[in-house]
């Protein structure tokens, strides 16, 4: 049994599964390789460009593999006209990374998302599913340096 | 004598720091209960706690995790209390929202303590026809943003003879700027689930879906409990028949909130819409009849039942019946989830509910992507679906976003436009192309290089997008802009012909100046710079400063502003 079998064990093999199966391997090994498309492909019994078709539609599923800390810079409407733009800006000063990059370390990667929900609290960005919210450019920094100096884990 | 206490640790709670707190309490506090809720609706004063005693509840906003907080809790001190805006009590009427924050979220006992399941009840007594005969009563129209009439979508489901019919609830709020269905998922998901039911029951349905977007986590979880709490007690059982909730989580396309769409996406494909007819309920998923309904929708139901259709059509107008929420959000005061009844006008939102200052205000932006923008001499416009087409906008599913003076309606155009034509599923050419088109134009006026052609020009292919667009992306997809350019034409030309954005928005026709009169030269703004773009005698050199605002956080005199920029050829 090859490893992506072993992490769908209990998945009927139904095609409408699929998408939760994605989730499920980008969960474990934080984005879909090339191997684990073809595996999944096999898995499913289909062709493996029909499971790429599925994971380049939806924004979620992620082809590269991804740093220690996802920071997700909301840009839902609230978000935006409180300076969004902004937030990505300041973190490109401050780690020199923009959409869809990681550092060079792995530490950090960065993704646009539509709306977080807490469209009160905007501009906020999410890391690692955390929320962090009514950002400023110094608050934003002092939470950046926070996770660089592994304050926060 | 203190009952329990109350942290709410919705979302927007939690991002607020209600997790510090609920720890805090939980931790220094032994001889109270402290508990988890979900979301009161008023965000702007979140960590909120609520204080249970025997006769009352007491409120206290903006809690820190702190002994002196606690202290004034425990011993309902006023300091720190919550007051209520009372021009926002006044005019909202809570229905639907009524448990939500109020209870906790995955308690099906504390549901039931407070008529939870009842309409359940009493449905299971009524025939099916009956049901949708008192859903029809009611005037219901779905929530979700088209606002076809729920009772009779269920009639469609409910007529059909088939081996498996499928109820779906559309959780996959994906227009930027609402959440309202998040919050409900996540405060009182019983009341979505027992509005699912007794949808099931009505119409025969044999398996219920549950589309929820994968950014609500908390969403899923609650989700999640509650479902076990029903099929614990069999719940699910209608008139001997056991009909399965299944839980879906999407996976980030705005598109499968489009029927079709996500019936694609439930069957583990491409989130494509497809042309209707045929219609989801007369072939849906895999092929069954199908019916889908939005969080909102079947949240109300159970107040249908229960209250019954007349009573419920009491509240609203002519068309449009019932309350209906709306995620408040941008320059006003009162941010938060509100729940008014339909018909009160978008000035009351705006100045009574959400207590914006009055004159700061220069439009609301309602329906998300697929909306518009209505400027304030239209705010004496009730809300209801019809007025709201008039006005060239969309009931939506509920975002409402309040632009204040000081923002640029080409940008806020032009952000909408970026987020459409990323999320075009690209079957349509109109909606592939032609929204990508409008969004260059649009970055050509931003930049302060666009033509007076390229008004016409927006006009022209926007009303060809509308048409030439399968599903209810592409064929709203342009709204936002086409609404912009009727009533806030005299900014675009702004931008075309004087090469100005009076907001100071665009950066491109945009100036960073230090005022010398207040400078004080401590030098913060050069050290701050981060592309070197002031030099040491205070002079910033526009073509290398990317107008990132850092200097003008960071001056403690405030003498750096944006001011319009001189040049008028523009910069790409």
């Amino acid at each position: 049994m090859d490893r992506i079998s072993r992490m769908l064990s209990g998945i009927e093999k139904d095609r409408s599964n699929m998408i939760k199966a994605l989730q499920l391997v980008q969960d474990e090994e934080g984005y879909i390789s090339d191997e684990s498309i073809s595996l999944i492909a096999k898995y499913f019994s289909v062709s493996p460009v029909d499971v790429e078709g599925v994971v380049s539609f939806y924004t979620q599923f992620k082809r590269n593999k991804p740093g220690k800390y996802q920071i997700s810079v909301c840009d839902g409407t609230a978000c935006h006209i409180k300076g969004s733009t902004l937030v990505k800006e300041w973190i490109r000063e401050e780690i020199g990374i923009s959409d869809n990059e990681t550092d060079r370390e792995g530490l950090f990667s960065l993704q646009t998302v539509a709306c977080l929900g807490c469209c009160s609290l905007a501009p906020v960005i999410s890391i690692n599913g955390k929320v962090y919210g009514k950002l400023d450019r110094k608050s934003l920094i002092k939470i950046l340096k926070k996770y660089k100096r592994g304050d926060i884990v | 004598m203190i009952k329990r206490i109350k942290v709410g640790t919705a979302s927007c709670g939690v991002a607020a720091g209600a997790e510090e707190v609920f720890n805090y309490f939980k931790e220094n506090v032994k001889d109270i209960e402290i508990v988890r809720v979900g979301c009161i609706g008023h965000c702007y004063a979140e960590p909120i706690v609520e204080v249970e005693t025997e006769n009352e509840s007491v409120f206290y906003s903006r809690v820190k995790a702190n002994d002196e907080y606690l202290k004034a809790i425990l011993s309902l001190d006023n300091k720190f209390r919550h007051q209520f805006p009372e021009s926002r009590k006044q005019k909202e009427c809570i229905k639907v929202t009524r448990l939500s924050g109020r209870i906790i979220p995955t308690s099906i006992d504390e549901y039931m303590e407070n008529e939870g399941y009842e309409a359940l009840k009493k449905a299971l007594r009524l025939k099916p026809e009956e049901i949708v005969e008192e859903v029809k009563r009611s005037g219901l129209r779905g929530r979700g943003g088209a606002g076809f009439p729920t009772g009779l979508k269920w009639s469609f489901l409910a007529a059909k003879d088939s081996p498996e019919k499928i109820m779906i609830c559309n959780g996959d709020e994906g227009d930027p700027g609402a959440f309202m269905d998040r919050s409900l998922m996540e405060s009182v998901p019983h009341q979505i689930l027992e509005g699912m039911l007794i949808g099931a029951y009505a119409t025969g349905a044999t398996k219920l879906f549950i589309y929820v977007r994968a950014e609500y986590p908390l969403a899923i979880k609650h989700l999640k409990e509650a479902i076990k709490q029903i099929e614990e007690r069999e719940l699910n059982v209608l008139n001997g028949r056991k009909v399965p909730i299944i839980i879906k989580e999407g996976a980030g396309a705005f598109v499968c909130g489009e029927e079709t769409a996500m019936i694609h996406s439930l069957e583990g494909g491409r989130g494509n819409p497809r042309y209707r007819p045929p219609f989801p309920t007369d072939r849906g998923y895999k092929g069954y009849p199908t019916a889908i309904n939005n969080v909102e929708t079947f949240a109300n139901i159970p107040i249908v039942i229960r209250e019954g259709g007349d009573s419920f059509a009491r509240i609203g107008t002519e068309n449009s019946k019932g309350t209906k929420l709306f995620a408040l959000a941008g320059d006003l005061k009162y941010t938060g989830l509100i729940e008014i009844p339909m018909g009160i006008t978008i000035g009351q939102i705006v100045y009574e509910v959400g207590g914006a200052e009055p004159g700061s205000v220069k439009a609301v932006q309602i329906g998300g992507p697929s909306g518009g923008c209505i400027p304030e001499e239209h705010f004496d416009a009730p809300v209801d679906y019809d007025s709201l087409n008039k006005l060239g906008a969309i009931m939506g599913s509920g975002g409402l976003i309040v632009i204040g003076k000081d923002r640029c309606m080409v940008e806020t155009a032009r952000y909408f436009l970026d987020f459409t034509a990323r999320e075009s599923c690209g079957k349509c050419t109109f909606c592939r192309i032609g929204t990508k088109r409008m969004l260059e134009v649009l970055e050509r006026i931003t930049h302060g290089l666009g033509t007076e052609e390229d008004i016409a020009f927006l006009e022209d292919l926007g009303e060809k997008v509308k048409k030439g667009s399968l599903c209810g992306l592409g064929q709203t997809a342009p709204n936002p802009v086409l609404s912009t350019l009727r009533y806030f034409r005299d900014e675009y030309v702004n931008h075309v012909v004087n090469k100005k954005c009076d907001a100071l928005v665009c950066n491109a026709l945009v100036d960073i100046y230090i005022d010398r009169e207040k400078c004080i030269e401590c030098g913060l703004c050069i050290r701050t710079c981060p592309v070197g773009a002031i030099s040491e005698d205070y002079v910033i050199d526009s073509e290398v400063c990317t107008r990132c605002n850092s200097c003008i956080e960071v001056c403690p005199k405030k003498a750096i502003s944006r001011i319009a920029r001189e040049n008028k050829s523009g910069q790409s």
